[in-house]
């Protein structure tokens, strides 16, 4: 079982007192406790079993606008008194930074919502098995399939977050995910290909035989690649790769990245960045959203916001040390969204697949090629190339690229929204990438 | 040296008959202990931004049946903790029936000092030197908008108890420096990123001249990219500088040389043992045994000493990386490459410095040969599918080559090629190995790793370039 909410309160509260005793102007504390397990299968048999019990504690201590942090892994009293010194003493010689402060009193949560985030039943070892002995019976039914790994994990955290302006709060969610990875093999040609499910209950998981059966099918949909030539072309992102873009936008609104001015997006709020089609999202109160919260890292509320309207940008995300730095306030965004997405366009998935003679559709990018400083992307890739709306065969060893700023204007959404992990994304196009190949 | 009994209800002898209780019908396993201690400092934005100090502590117990590894780890160091991982790992292994492996090989050999580098140094002396990064490349070029500069500092103690008492010990020290600057001129924003690092004291990186030279390369680095025009794209030839490009070889095929991924057949070298896999003229090795390296170990984290494994010996494939593991149900030996980024997670068979021997060409005759290509001196990461064997790069500073010159500078871009045929493609090696700087750190199945890697300049015949320019 996880450490109680009492267990965890008086840990964060005795590292407050301890603080402030020490000359300590303010404090902040995250004591944390997750467990769990996870059990590996390949090739139909059992390969691992881990069971992983992680206590923490961050730190945070202020002296004045001096701040500094520690954390450490190790929760007695002896040893995190030996650590607040520490943290105190090292806060005392940091250079003062007039931005360094907690959060102001009025923007941190008043109340939590139980957005359902923790379902207590527990999964044992035995049960894992079977799921996963389903999944990879499903997963091998072609015999072109010759090799199967699959992963079930339950995990249960708990969590408290306390300040010293009275801030004392916390709540336990937990996660069942499980994930399917084959290999094919025809002749010379070996492919890999995934599939995998997260939930915060248990009963919406995806069903063992889904699973594989979908990552069977795609890595099976990829054997025998051809390579094709460099060209200017359509690029439609699967839904799976068109999340991390995103992300990308994420990170470039990220009020650090603005007010340290190394984000092609700074000074972009009020302008039109997205075609006039374009909304995105940042909704931390689903019932049961993997990205779903109460407050964020600092205690801050977090309310929805529309970060892209008609493709105009609303709201960077703002923290508290980057608000101060920019003049806003904090709008609940400290360690990142919460559930983001693009809001469903209007036209269906056949429909925007035949709506170019000739397009590539993109599975899987490989290598960290967006660079948020000038907008500019280059990332390999594997997909297919699809032809008066038909898959024609699979493409390997290419690479696209482009710059976010051109890219956003010419995106098209397909109306084939899902809420499956905590940012999600229709199926998108992109009319003008270039394509690197022979 | 850490005492991990010191604060603990459980003694070191009753630990040792959990330990060899547990792994009695197991064919190996062991309890592993971490104390690590951190620290972080960051300067950002004309400003300190964070002084972070990090202490860990927690322990690994692991038990292997057949090809089945049961692993559980707690951060409470106690009777009850040990014993509930205990139970955890035998209900997994209920019916293992093996013979443990008490036979582990031994080596004197120390390829870093016994310190603590965040200790030998006041925070106040660091903090120094970060403003006087700041302040000298911010007087340096009037483009500088921009410093972030950080020192981060470890030393992780390890001890690894094995059944029937056997006890393995390490302590390793590991710093890293890192400036990063941004220049912004007429509307144009480029960065510019180095950095240095290794198992020593703060002390050998810190001499002034040292740090102005990290600064003066980052600048470099982001000034050349000010001036940089679109990349081309498509296959063309492509020259890499020596040193730091050889994270071309830790992804092309570095990875796939892993024992793991040859076991289990999903690695596209797995039947190719023997064979020619590169041209002839490249020898490979991975070197777990040079001083102060970010990659060396003394033991491994199994508690086999490291070595210098030969990967490819003149184009031909002569050994997989192991751990113990994969070494037992392939029939070899481990070569001291088991490894884990913490006591949270399982021990896999990974790089440590891997590097390509000197050939006998120089990189002038390398770039005459070339009608139209590219000259990539610097990257940002890598990534490789182990499967399909294609592998990415991305160029943080690379130059067009026409008719035999270096031309103009070009921007970021991914250069993309395919791991068993790319060492084929090699058609020159030069004379002019470099290690890398001290900065890689590897990522295999969550989990990261510091490591090294160096090459001389080679030429390669065709790889495809990522750019716009068509």
């Amino acid at each position: 079982m996880v450490k109680d909410q009492e267990y965890l309160k008086k840990k964060a509260i005795f590292c407050l007192d301890f603080a402030k005793k020490l000359g300590a102007t303010n404090s902040s504390v995250v004591v944390s406790n997750s467990i769990s397990e996870t059990v590996n299968f390949r090739n139909k048999k059992l390969d691992e079993s881990n069971r992983s019990d992680n206590l923490g504690i961050d730190i945070t201590t202020y002296i004045d606008n001096k701040k500094s942090s520690i954390s450490s892994s190790n929760l007695l009293d002896d040893n995190l008194k030996t650590l607040i010194e520490k943290c105190v003493d090292t806060t005392k010689n940091t250079p003062k930074d007039e931005f360094n402060s907690l959060p102001d009193k009025d923007l941190l949560a008043k109340k939590i919502i139980d957005l359902n985030l923790y379902d207590e039943t527990h999964l044992e070892n035995e049960k894992k098995i079977e799921y996963l002995q389903k999944l990879e019976e499903s997963a091998s039914i072609n015999k072109k399939i010759v090799n199967t790994e699959s992963s079930f994990s339950e995990n249960k955290s708990n969590f408290i977050l306390a300040n010293s302006e009275d801030f004392c709060n916390g709540y336990k969610t937990s996660s069942f995910s499980a994930s399917s990875v084959t290999v094919a093999q025809d002749g010379q040609s070996m492919e890999r290909d995934y599939e995998y499910s997260s939930k915060c209950h248990l009963q919406d998981m995806r069903s063992a035989e889904d699973l594989g059966k979908m990552a069977a099918n795609q890595t099976l949909k990829k054997l025998n690649p051809k390579k094709i030539g460099s060209e200017k072309i359509t690029i439609i992102f699967d839904k799976r790769i068109a999340k991390g873009i995103l992300n990308t936008f994420a990170n470039a609104i990220s009020s650090s990245s603005i007010s340290r001015g190394t984000s092609f997006l700074k000074g972009k709020i009020d302008k039109k960045i997205f075609s006039d089609s374009i909304n995105i999202f940042d909704k931390p109160d689903i019932s049961k959203g993997l990205g779903s919260r109460s407050f964020d890292s600092e205690g801050v509320k977090t309310d929805t916001l529309k970060l892209v309207e008609e493709g105009v940008l609303n709201h960077y995300l703002v923290d508290t040390y980057n608000g101060r730095k920019l003049n806003l306030k904090s709008n609940g965004r400290s360690g990142g969204t919460s559930n983001l997405y693009f809001d469903k366009g209007k036209i269906n998935y056949k429909d925007l697949l035949s709506s170019h003679p000739k397009s590539l559709y993109i599975t899987e990018t490989i290598g960290h090629g967006s660079n948020i400083v000038t907008g500019d992307y280059s990332v390999g890739a594997t997909g297919f190339l699809v032809e008066n709306g038909e898959f024609k065969y699979p493409i390997n060893e290419i690479t696209i690229a482009g710059n976010f700023k051109e890219m956003f204007k010419n995106i098209t959404l397909a109306n084939d929204l899902e809420f499956e992990y905590s940012t999600n994304s229709p199926t998108m196009m992109i009319e003008g990438m270039v394509v690197a190949g022979k | 040296m850490s005492n991990f009994f010191e604060k603990s209800d459980l003694s070191r002898s009753q630990t040792e008959n959990i330990i060899s209780d547990t792994l009695k019908k197991c064919d190996d396993g062991e309890l592993y202990l971490e104390n690590s201690k951190s620290e972080s400092i960051l300067l950002d934005d004309n400003k300190i931004k964070n002084s972070s100090y990090s202490s860990d502590l927690g322990f690994g117990f692991r038990a292997v049946s057949d090809e089945v590894v049961a692993y559980s780890h707690s951060n409470e160091i106690s009777k009850n903790s040990l014993k509930k991982s205990s139970e955890n790992l035998m209900s997994t292994l209920k019916s293992a029936k093996g013979t443990y492996n008490k036979s582990i090989p031994k080596s004197n050999n120390k390829y870093y000092e016994n310190i603590n580098p965040i200790e030998q140094k006041t925070l106040n002396s660091k903090i120094k030197i970060l403003n006087s990064v700041n302040e000298y490349l911010r007087s340096k070029d009037n483009n500088v908008k921009q410093v972030t500069a950080n020192f981060n500092g470890e030393q992780k103690s390890i001890e690894i108890i094995r059944s029937g008492g056997e006890t393995l010990t390490d302590v390793r020290p590991l710093i890293r420096f890192n400036v990063s600057v941004m220049l912004e001129k007429n509307g144009r924003k480029e960065t510019g990123v180095y950095g240095i690092g290794g198992r020593q004291s703060y002390d050998s990186y810190l001499k002034e001249d040292n740090w102005k030279n990290v600064c003066d390369e980052a600048l470099r680095i982001a000034s050349v990219n000010l001036e940089s025009k679109p990349a081309p794209a498509g296959e063309m030839k492509v020259v890499l500088g020596p040193g730091w490009p050889a994270i071309l070889i830790h992804e092309a095929i570095g990875h796939g040389l892993e024992g793991d991924f040859n076991r289990k057949k999903t690695s596209a070298f797995h039947n190719l043992m023997g064979q020619k896999v590169a041209s002839e003229g490249v020898t490979i090795v991975d070197d777990g045994t040079l001083d102060n390296r970010r990659g060396s170990l003394t033991i491994d984290d199994e508690g086999t000493p490291t070595e210098k494994t030969v990967l490819i010996e003149n184009g031909i494939l002569k050994n997989f990386m192991q751990d113990r593991l994969n070494a037992r149900l392939m029939k070899t030996k481990s070569t001291g490459s088991g490894r884990r980024e913490n006591y949270r997670h399982v021990v896999l068979p990974r790089m440590r410095n891997t590097m390509m021997l000197n050939g006998k060409q120089t990189q002038d005759e390398m770039i005459k040969s070339v009608d139209k290509g590219i000259f990539a001196v610097s990257f940002g990461g890598g990534q490789v599918d182990i499967t399909s064997g294609k592998f990415v790069f991305n160029c943080t500073e690379a130059y067009e080559i026409i008719n035999g010159k270096i031309g103009s500078p070009i921007k970021g871009a991914t250069l993309i090629g395919d791991g068993p045929s790319i060492l084929k493609e090699v058609s020159m090696v030069g004379n002019d190995m470099m290690l890398d700087p001290g900065i890689g750190t590897c990522g295999k199945a969550g989990q990261g790793v510091p490591v090294g890697v160096a090459q001389p300049s080679i030429l390669i015949n065709k790889m495809t370039v990522g750019g716009t320019k068509l």
